[in-house]
């Protein structure tokens, strides 16, 4: 390696020239990435962006070696790791580069993890796979990389169990096993989308102070605006396949020239909230007083774990209005949610609907008020039963209501206007749909049982950005043109401040602070909402959408 | 490779039709190009159609002949004779009749009980706990030893060697319906069904129910393959069909005691039932690749 040395400090640590990976005969289209060519520089952070099927993450693992060559087929151009083209190299020789001269890292660090391993012992398997190191030397090496990531107390660490560990904690020891040998790159293939907002803002911070450290050279696979705002030096946008866009991070942001960069960076929600409307306050349409909700198994003499998803939680949502439920995982937002549409059953507390308790109401008296309250999932491809047409998911509510199929079929030819699908594609099936199409087909479904709330629980979190303002302005306008109450859960303050009247603060099952927007996010009193502010990526960048 | 570069964008022209029109393969055309399916369909059909036509153009099984004897192959009787000069080609294809009607009723049995006990167990939690004991109870005993315990219990006839036999096949069943139904039950869409007021008998006909169905067809392979054998066994051990019916096992039961002297009594049923039985887990397992990789697995 040291032989090297003098040639590789002039060389860019990843240079790719041209790189064509082509797609098999019956995809959609014929590559996957198509003449890409940029270059990462020894201590510099570019971030590749775009939204999915954009063709940054099946670069990544080109470079890596990762893709399987049988389907997608690198055709053309050169991947040069410090001078040396990757894509001439045996699967052997890749093997001992992957490690030693690049790492990568993953989305979710609890499966990229070995569940069944100690976190020490997997570190140190990478030293013993590349390195002639002893054992008792490779030990000091992981505890020297462990406090190298900011790991506390890595002595201890050393003998846990990826389960055993924060998020936050298994991405830094993701980050530790990727730079054991200091590679000169460092590909981080959205390393911070699973994790919570303030978690993600450490972790950033590390890569950044890393990169400083040791002049690592960073390939950052990210959707996300706010993150390349914050991080990148250099940015690469992908859209199809192709570069459309590429400079300084600061220039790119600043004054993006694609068409479909600036149409990207308009659809980022600005942190900043908008003017909106005054609500009535005379009608409530919902609200919650002391939901509590306890898991928890009794042991044999009473005790046992408990856990508090929601405690002593008050809210009142009115007709026309969007409060927004924030906080990260695990603070019990989507446990509020689920109680409020009795998908759990609420251990103590009161849920009142149109001056009723439907809180502790058994099924069969709960059943006419299922249809005032109407909830909107994450996950577009799970949402729909993939063995019903469209229309029948519309349908099948209405229909549990006493309307005949004509008329449900009818209601549900309106509704696909309204949330801007076209009447005729109710007979076809939820595969056909791209996951903003089926979004709003779950937005259709609920809107269907005419409700007087919509619940939406991360409802846009799981979809491209541009797809996500088309969703959000959704959202909006069925709120007004329906006179809903809306009860928005989201972990992205980005996309509450875009959308939500009031705002509410969960913290741990409970609820820390609750406002009007705009005053929340100028003067947020409690410490947890100001943190979670302060660790929003790019607060300090101007982004476009404005909601109004 | 898994998720991003098929994924159609979305971008631009939103409000468009649909991202693909519908163009899967039609499912019988994907099961034949799958060759384990092929070859053991084929195989199968053989047998099925020897089950039904082949006594056709036989003679009577049970007729005895006692001047023709322990009469070898390939001579005047094709697969010779036994103890009391019965043809046992003859007797070998009626035996298909049994094998197959066994395997194929046990399988149903098995998948329908099975099918509405795992349901409820998965679906209505307080039965949970007990029904599955039940079943833990049931899979501790020995298959055969639970079978000929329920066949003495009763005396052996069709009926009750099918449902001695079936009764140890249906916790497998039982476990497979209920983990489809437990991870089916946590989906988006049936949350949003219940949400939408949809009664629990609607939920789980329309959207549990054809989830458990691609596994339940390969488990009854299975099942139909294990059954023809469990009957074989019976058979054998002469705790099966009577003996005036004749089956491959207790063809081969009889054929026991000259096993030295005429091993073609045991040799050509146990090649007929060897095939059949290859023939139907062959098929299980092409069904298995092709239905649901992911599920059948699970078994």
């Amino acid at each position: 390696m040291s032989g090297n040395d003098m040639k590789a400090a002039d060389l860019p640590v990843l240079k790719i020239v041209g790189l064509s990976v082509r797609l098999p005969e019956d995809a959609d289209r014929e590559f996957a990435v198509e003449d890409v060519s940029f270059e990462v520089g020894k201590g510099e952070i570019v971030c590749v962006v775009g939204e999915s099927g954009s063709g940054k993450s099946v670069t990544a693992h080109t470079v890596m070696g990762l893709i399987p060559r049988k389907v997608l087929r690198p055709v053309a151009g050169q991947i040069l790791l410090q001078g040396e083209d990757l894509l001439t190299k045996s699967e052997s020789q890749l093997r001992s580069l992957r490690g030693e001269r690049m790492a990568m890292i993953f989305q979710e660090p609890m499966t990229a993890l070995n569940p069944v391993m100690k976190v020490g012992d997997q570190i140190a398997e990478m030293l013993e796979i590349h390195s002639p190191m002893t054992a008792q030397q490779r030990d000091d090496r992981v505890l020297e990389v462990m406090q190298d990531v900011n790991l506390p107390d890595p002595g201890q660490l050393f003998h846990s169990y990826p389960h055993q560990l924060s998020g936050g904690q298994r991405q830094r020891i993701m980050i530790a096993m990727a730079l054991a040998l200091e590679p000169g790159l460092l590909i981080a293939d959205e390393p911070t989308t699973a994790l919570d907002v303030t978690t993600q803002a450490q972790i950033l911070e590390l890569i950044k102070d890393i990169q400083r450290r040791h002049g690592t050279g960073v390939m950052f696979i990210t959707h996300d605006f706010g993150v390349v705002a914050e991080i990148a030096d250099r940015v690469i946008v992908m859209q199809h396949g192709k570069v459309v866009e590429q400079g300084i991070a600061a220039d790119v942001i600043s004054n993006p020239q694609h068409p479909y960069t600036k149409m990207l960076m308009a659809s980022v929600p600005s942190l900043t909230p908008p003017v909106r409307e005054a609500v009535d306050r005379e009608r409530p349409a919902l609200s919650a007083h002391n939901l509590d909700k306890t898991y928890g198994v009794k042991g044999w003499l009473g005790r046992g774990r408990v856990v508090h998803a929601a405690q002593k939680v008050d809210l009142v949502v009115y007709r026309g209005e969007t409060l927004g439920v924030v906080g990260e995982s695990g603070s019990g937002k989507s446990t509020v949610a689920r109680c409020i549409v009795r998908l759990i059953d609420p251990t103590g507390g009161e849920i009142m609907i149109d001056g009723k308790n439907i809180a502790g109401l058994g099924e069969s008296a709960l059943r006419p008020y299922r249809r005032d309250v109407q909830i909107v999932f994450q996950d577009p491809y799970r949402s729909l039963n993939p063995r019903r047409t469209v229309g029948q998911s519309i349908v099948e509510g209405p229909m549990n209501f006493g309307l005949s199929n004509e008329d449900a079929l009818q209601r549900a030819r309106e509704l696909m206007d309204v949330v801007g699908l076209s009447p005729d594609v109710l007979d076809r099936f939820p595969h056909q749909f791209s996951g903003g199409q089926r979004q709003r087909i779950c937005i259709a479904r609920a809107l269907a049982m005419e409700p007087k709330v919509l619940i939406a629980d991360e409802a846009v979190s799981a979809l491209d950005v541009s797809v996500q303002a088309q969703v959000l302005k959704l959202l909006d306008d069925v709120r007004k043109r329906f006179d809903l109450a809306m009860l928005f859960i989201t972990h992205d303050l980005r996309v509450a401040a875009q959308i939500c009247d009031r705002i509410m603060v969960m913290q741990q099952g409970q609820v820390v602070e609750q406002g009007p927007t705009a005053e929340v996010y100028a003067a947020p009193s409690h410490a947890y909402t100001r943190s979670l502010l302060a660790a929003a990526p790019g607060r300090n960048t101007r982004f476009g959408l404005q909601a109004g | 490779m898994t998720d991003t570069p098929t994924r159609s964008d979305e971008a631009g022209d939103l409000l468009e039709a649909p991202v693909s029109s519908a163009s899967q393969p039609n499912l019988a055309t994907l099961l034949l190009r799958h060759p384990s399916i092929y070859w053991g369909g084929l195989l199968l059909c053989v047998m099925v159609l020897i089950a039904i036509f082949g006594p056709l153009f036989t003679g009577d099984p049970i007729a005895i002949h006692p001047t023709n004897r322990l009469k070898p192959p390939f001579g005047e009787n094709w697969f010779g004779t036994d103890y009391l000069g019965r043809d046992t080609f003859t007797r070998v294809i009626y035996g298909a009749r049994i094998s197959l009607v066994i395997g194929l009723v046990v399988s149903l049995f098995a998948v329908s009980f099975g099918l509405v006990i795992g349901m409820v167990s998965g679906y209505i939690r307080a039965f949970d706990a007990v029904i599955m004991r039940v079943m833990d109870g049931l899979m501790a005993i020995p298959g055969i030893l639970l079978a000929i315990a329920l066949i003495s219990l009763s005396g052996a006839t069709l009926l009750t060697v099918v449902i001695a036999i079936a009764i140890p096949e249906l916790p497998r069943v039982v476990r497979l319906v209920r983990s489809v139904v437990l991870s089916v039950r946590e989906e988006p869409y049936v949350e949003a069904a219940i949400s939408s007021g949809t009664k629990m008998h609607l939920i789980l006909f329309r959207h549990i129910l054809p989830n458990t169905i691609a596994p339940l067809i390969v488990l009854a392979t299975y099942i139909c393959g294990s059954a023809m054998l469990t009957e074989s066994i019976l058979g054998f051990l002469g705790a099966g069909i009577p003996p005036e019916i004749p089956s491959w096992g207790n063809i081969m039961s009889e054929g026991r005691t000259y096993f030295q002297l005429s091993p073609w009594i045991i040799f050509y049923p146990g090649i007929a039932l060897a095939l059949t039985v290859l023939a139907v887990n062959v098929v299980g397992d092409g069904l298995r690749d092709t239905l649901d990789p992911r599920i059948a697995r699970k078994m």
